[in-house]
């Protein structure tokens, strides 16, 4: 490729990383302050698109209606990110880190739903930027004005940042809170006007990201997720926290995914590398090099000891047989009393059980939150589809090989995660789901790509529904016992020695590392095994079985059930599927009525479902007494 | 002193020296600590103790200089390393497993010692009991043992880990701030019982304290750092009465 | 000032404190004595708001403070410096000062940064610092200063001189009678007797949530079998 062109790309790349900074940018700052995750911040800077796009249409496409609609929908998104903070979030920062994440995915559910009633379906192409719609010639090439313009704004907002941060007292404020919110507010200041003011001024920023990409990028409603994964690995690579960082990080990763486009195919050595085709894994690669070499990002610096005033894990209590037998016995009975569509979602329920059993098995005991755990389902899932119609093997040995191959990954995988904690690893596990998603969406000749592959059907013995149904109680129940028993082992109680206090485990000669490893490897095994077993009941398959939106569902199910808990997770994903499914044939707008319903759980219930009902029963109880 | 001279060293540290982005934390620390000794290391806030400490129990790697435990060096080796070498520790702020039991607690220290950490199917607390509860009768915590150490008030916390810290047979027990947090007449106790557990153990001894009562009542001899260096070094009365350590630590109570 | 009546608090389910009644008049210097964990911190911190009275009345200035937020009372006056000192690490000395800093009350000493740096000459010595880099000693006199900056009439300090070394536990109780000249009311929790009697007018003794004792410093150092029974000295 030429020196020019490649300038091209490099100019265009820099345009694309203006946006991913500011979004990136309110993030951390969000982050900082609340200690929440904000998962729907894709969901704001989708919001600042389709805004910016309406009120356009409103004010005129002149210089000034663009730019007033621009400056208008970021602060539009501004207020939708405060009245988050005020309507759902204050209400939960007293309850478990996990609980607000699991409230902003309801965001994320309801912001989804709400753009698709208000704006349809179909992508929105904006308009040019009017009075900047020429193109600048460098060297013999043509670049649009408003890509230079967009370059510019970065670096300006950065500074402006800066300024707020560093020169204000808001500023020292939000510093201070950052550390130590509790403080703060003994020292007088309200805590709430400074997180709705934060929570402003960060959806301010997703919405002015969102707005300035109107001219580049049409609106459409998958923005919000995969804009909230380009945004975590920004932050992650800049350094959670550091603005600069934020900002090195977007350039790099912008500019570098410019670069791939650019390169195209090139010939190295005889062999044919597509680049073009690395553009969605790129940044998870960067992301991946730079957890490994500086596990808190280019210029960020190790967490200081947060206060999050978190009360301690509980013991975590055995299931009695009793309870155990008598859902056998249900369960076995389910075919003999009830039609197909039962049977089905019971079958749906089992698998998603097994991989909620599993997320849990690393996210509670070991105290890894994994954001990526649908890769080892999806991973397992395809792995059987694979054996079975390109290698030709049976489909029993194609089944029981599948959880090994999903082993694999999770093996060369956990090895680089169980290197970091925290949000940090969280971040670090949806980079890898989104490689593994990438790697089968694009690999046509083995995967089929997007269509998915059809055809995968069990073996004969196996075709009869009310067969596969007992096939998939066996595999299913078997994988929950295990990891159930191995909990309470010494291995898994080293897990939850690890999280306690991973100081005093090393203290007494406990390889806390090599332990989360091979747990980790045990859960990327079972959700295998739930993948298998789902792929061969539905017969087909497609990449959304290793999604984020799959492992969001995941994590969902295990909140929502209550990660404290041993069967909260099952509990979880059966009333998550069934009401999925319930919701989906009533309405079009299920995800948020789901979400709705999430977060009226969020409020009511900040253990879960399983444990607000055993405190709810706790309290009869002392009251009878 | 009961078993001070006799033998060689358990720890021997020579010539310690460690620097943070060109700023000396430690400079030239070296001292010896013989089996049933207890040797306390007092200072300044500031003074390098926690470095110190941190060079020896494997958390940071020294820039230069010798620490030998029983005559092996273990200078480069992870805490994880070093307690299979028989050095048990105590923190300063303590770090117990809040979501098990007491007894369980311990029951993981021992678990690990005999290497029984890595069996999956078999249920954990049903071996290694009667040593659990030998360590915590010792140490007085049996009453407790079913507790999680969630809720367990901080004086006991500090007695667990010391039942932990005792599970592999140490050699040598690395105390930090052992006493931080107790009462006046609970710091005492634990120090006293440390000092008989150490004696009958033939364990060596090195803590931090702050508390003078705790220090000049148990300690066998007395280490004094300062900005990084050693500055004096004896028996209780000998440091007491120095006056650079009067000047720079104790002030006039004292 | 400041009057504490039947207190209760939780942790989570834990009974903590049960049923605390205590008294500070304007500038005096009151102790609040007993063993680590006998509920010093926590009546503070529910004096405070921070963790909430479950019962009992908290008035100060006149006004019932249990049940507002935090910010609300550090806005009557009420100031808190706590145990582990908790100062913003990232910030320098000069932005830890302003986080604190609430308009002046009228009738109470307004503090501004020169006149605490009189108070703490260390501190006006490294005002650029940030607080990461400051000794023990440093960060307690700073966290100290950082409340002053609220213009408070009346400060809690829970446990100020522990884990400081001797000679800095000695400056620390010139700067409390120092506060307590300026006029402020002063009440600090402590398990450190000596330390007492060098500052205190008035103590009172807590012992598993319960205060079993209240009395002057005199009253305290009479009697031997009070000292022995809760505070194991």
């Amino acid at each position: 490729m030429s020196f020019p062109s490649l300038l091209i790309q490099l100019l265009n790349g820099l345009a694309d990383a203006s946006s991913l900074f500011m979004v990136s940018a309110g993030l951390s700052l969000i982050f900082g302050v609340t200690r929440i995750v904000n998962f729907a911040h894709g969901s704001l800077y989708m919001l600042g698109l389709y805004g910016a796009y309406s009120l356009i249409e409103l004010l005129g496409r002149t210089p000034l209606g663009f730019w007033s609609a621009v400056i208008l929908a970021a602060f539009a998104v501004g207020i939708v990110g405060a009245l988050i903070e005020i309507v759902v979030l204050r209400r939960i920062y007293r309850a478990p880190e996990l609980f607000q994440l699991l409230a902003t995915f309801a965001v994320v559910l309801v912001i989804k739903d709400v753009a698709l009633y208000a704006w349809g379906s179909e992508d929105l192409v904006g308009p040019r930027a009017p009075g900047l719609s020429m193109a600048v010639e460098i060297l013999g090439k043509r670049i649009p004005a408003y890509d230079l313009l967009l370059i510019v704004i970065g670096p300006v907002v950065l500074g402006l940042l800066w300024l707020l941060l560093a020169r204000t007292r808001w500023g020292a404020l939000v510093r201070a809170a950052t550390q130590d919110r509790e403080m703060v507010g003994a020292l007088g200041v309200d805590q709430a006007k400074l997180f709705t003011s934060v929570f402003f001024v960060g959806a301010v920023l997703a919405g002015l990201g969102g707005a300035l990409q109107i001219p580049r990028e049409p609106a459409n409603l998958d923005l919000d997720l995969t804009v909230i994964a380009d945004a975590f690995v920004v932050t992650v690579v800049g350094g959670l926290g550091s603005l600069p960082g934020a900002l090195l990080a977007a350039v790099l990763i912008g500019v570098a995914k410019a670069l791939c486009i650019g390169l195209g195919t090139v010939h190295v050595l005889g062999v044919d590398i597509v680049f073009s085709k690395l553009v969605l894994v790129v940044e998870f690669v960067i992301m991946g090099v730079v957890l490994v070499l500086r596990p808190y990002g280019l210029l960020g610096k190790p967490p200081a000891a947060s206060r999050a005033a978190g009360a301690a894990p509980l013991p975590l209590a055995a299931p009695r047989w009793q309870t155990a037998l008598v859902w056998i016995v249900v369960l076995l009975a389910v075919p003999l009393v009830s039609d197909d569509y039962v049977a089905a979602l019971l079958i749906d329920i089992a698998c998603f059980g097994l991989f909620a059993v599993s997320l849990h098995f690393i996210m509670g005991p070991a105290g890894m939150i994994s954001f990526g755990h649908a890769a080892y389902f999806g991973l397992g899932a395809y792995a059987g589809a694979v054996l079975l119609k390109r290698a030709g093997l049976p489909m029993e040995a194609a089944f029981l090989l599948a959880p090994f191959c999903a082993a694999l990954f999770a093996l060369v995988y956990g090895w680089f995660c169980v290197r970091l904690s925290g949000v940090y690893l969280a971040m670090l596990t949806l980079a890898f789901a989104q490689i593994t998603w990438s790697i089968i969406f694009q690999w046509d000749a083995l995967t089929s790509g997007s269509n998915g592959m059809i055809g995968i059907w069990p073996a004969a013995w196996l075709a009869d529904k009310t067969r596969y149904y007992y096939f998939a109680m066996v595999f299913c129940g078997l994988g929950v016992a295990l990891l159930w028993r191995v909990l309470f082992s010494p291995f898994g109680y080293v897990l939850r020695a690890g999280r306690d206090s991973p100081l005093r485990a090393e203290a007494i000669g406990i390889n806390v590392r090599g332990f989360q490893w091979a747990a980790f490897v045990l859960a990327g095994t079972m959700a295998g095994l739930a993948g298998a077993v789902f792929a061969f009941s539905k017969g087909s398959i497609s990449p959304s079985a290793a999604s984020i939106s799959q492992s969001t569902d995941g994590l969902v199910m295990v909140l929502l059930g209550g990660v404290e808990t041993l069967t909260g997770p099952v509990v979880g994903a059966g009333v998550f599927t069934w009401l999925r499914d319930a919701l989906a044939r009533e309405t079009d707008y299920w995800r948020a009525v789901l979400g709705l319903v999430i977060l009226l759980i969020v409020v009511l219930f900040p253990q879960g479902l399983v444990g607000g009902l055993k405190m709810l029963l706790g309290r009869f109880r002392e009251r009878r007494a | 002193m009961s078993g001070g001279k006799a033998g060689a060293p358990v720890l021997l540290v020579e010539g310690l020296h460690k620097s943070f982005g060109g700023v000396q934390a430690v400079e030239d620390v070296s001292f010896a600590l013989s089996a049933g000794e207890l040797l306390a290391l007092i200072g300044p806030n500031g003074a390098g103790k926690s470095t110190c400490f941190n060079m020896l129990n494997g958390q940071l790697a020294p820039d230069n200089g010798v620490v030998r435990l029983d005559g092996r060096d273990i200078v480069g080796l992870s805490p994880r390393q070093i307690w299979r070498l028989g050095v048990g520790r105590t923190f300063q702020i303590t770090a117990t497993f809040a979501s098990l039991s007491v007894r369980e607690n311990v029951q993981m220290a021992l678990y690990s010692h005999a290497g029984r950490l890595r069996s999956l199917f078999q249920r954990f607390g049903t071996a290694m009991r009667r040593e659990a509860d030998a360590l915590l009768e010792q140490i007085g915590m049996l009453d407790q043992a079913e507790r999680p150490c969630g809720v367990l008030a901080y004086g006991d916390l500090k007695r667990v880990e010391l039942a932990m810290a005792l599970a592999n047979e140490p050699r040598l027990l690395l105390m930090d701030e052992p006493t931080a947090g107790m009462a006046p007449r609970e710091r005492v106790a634990l120090m006293e019982l440390t000092a008989s557990l150490a004696r009958a153990r033939r364990i060596a001894v090195l803590f931090t304290e702050h508390d003078m009562d705790v220090v000049f009542g148990q300690a066998d001899r007395i280490i004094v750092l300062d900005r990084g260096r050693l500055i004096a070094a004896g028996l209780p009365e000998e440091v007491r009465n120095n006056p650079e350590v009067r000047a720079v630590y104790l002030g006039g109570t004292h | 000032m400041l009057r504490v009546t039947d207190l209760h608090a939780y942790y989570g389910r834990a009974h903590i404190l049960h049923g605390v009644s205590l008294e500070a008049k304007a500038g005096e210097v009151v102790a609040l004595l007993g063993r680590n964990g006998a509920g010093k911190s926590t009546t503070m911190k529910a004096i405070m708001g921070l963790v909430p009275p479950a019962r009992g009345t908290v008035t100060f200035a006149g006004r019932r403070i249990d049940r507002l937020p935090p910010y609300r009372i550090a806005r009557l006056g009420l100031g808190y410096v706590p145990e582990e000192r908790r100062i913003f690490t990232e910030l320098t000395v000069m932005e830890n000062l302003e986080v604190g800093r609430q308009p002046a009350r009228a009738g109470v000493p307004t503090w501004t940064e020169e006149k605490l740096f009189t108070l703490f000459p260390n501190l006006g010595r490294m005002r650029e610092r940030p607080g990461g880099r400051m000794s023990g000693g440093e960060q307690q006199m700073l966290t100290i200063a950082r409340t002053l900056m609220g213009n408070p009439s009346c400060v809690m300090l829970d446990e100020p001189s522990e884990g400081l070394a001797p000679i800095i536990v000695e400056q620390m109780a010139h700067s409390i009678l120092a506060l307590k000249r300026e006029g402020l009311s002063v009440i600090l929790s402590e398990q450190n007797l000596h330390f007492c009697q060098s500052v205190a007018d008035r103590a009172y003794i807590i012992e598993k949530g319960e205060i079993r004792f209240g009395g002057s410093m005199a009253e305290l150092a009479a009697d031997a079998s009070l000292r022995e029974q809760y505070l194991s000295v």
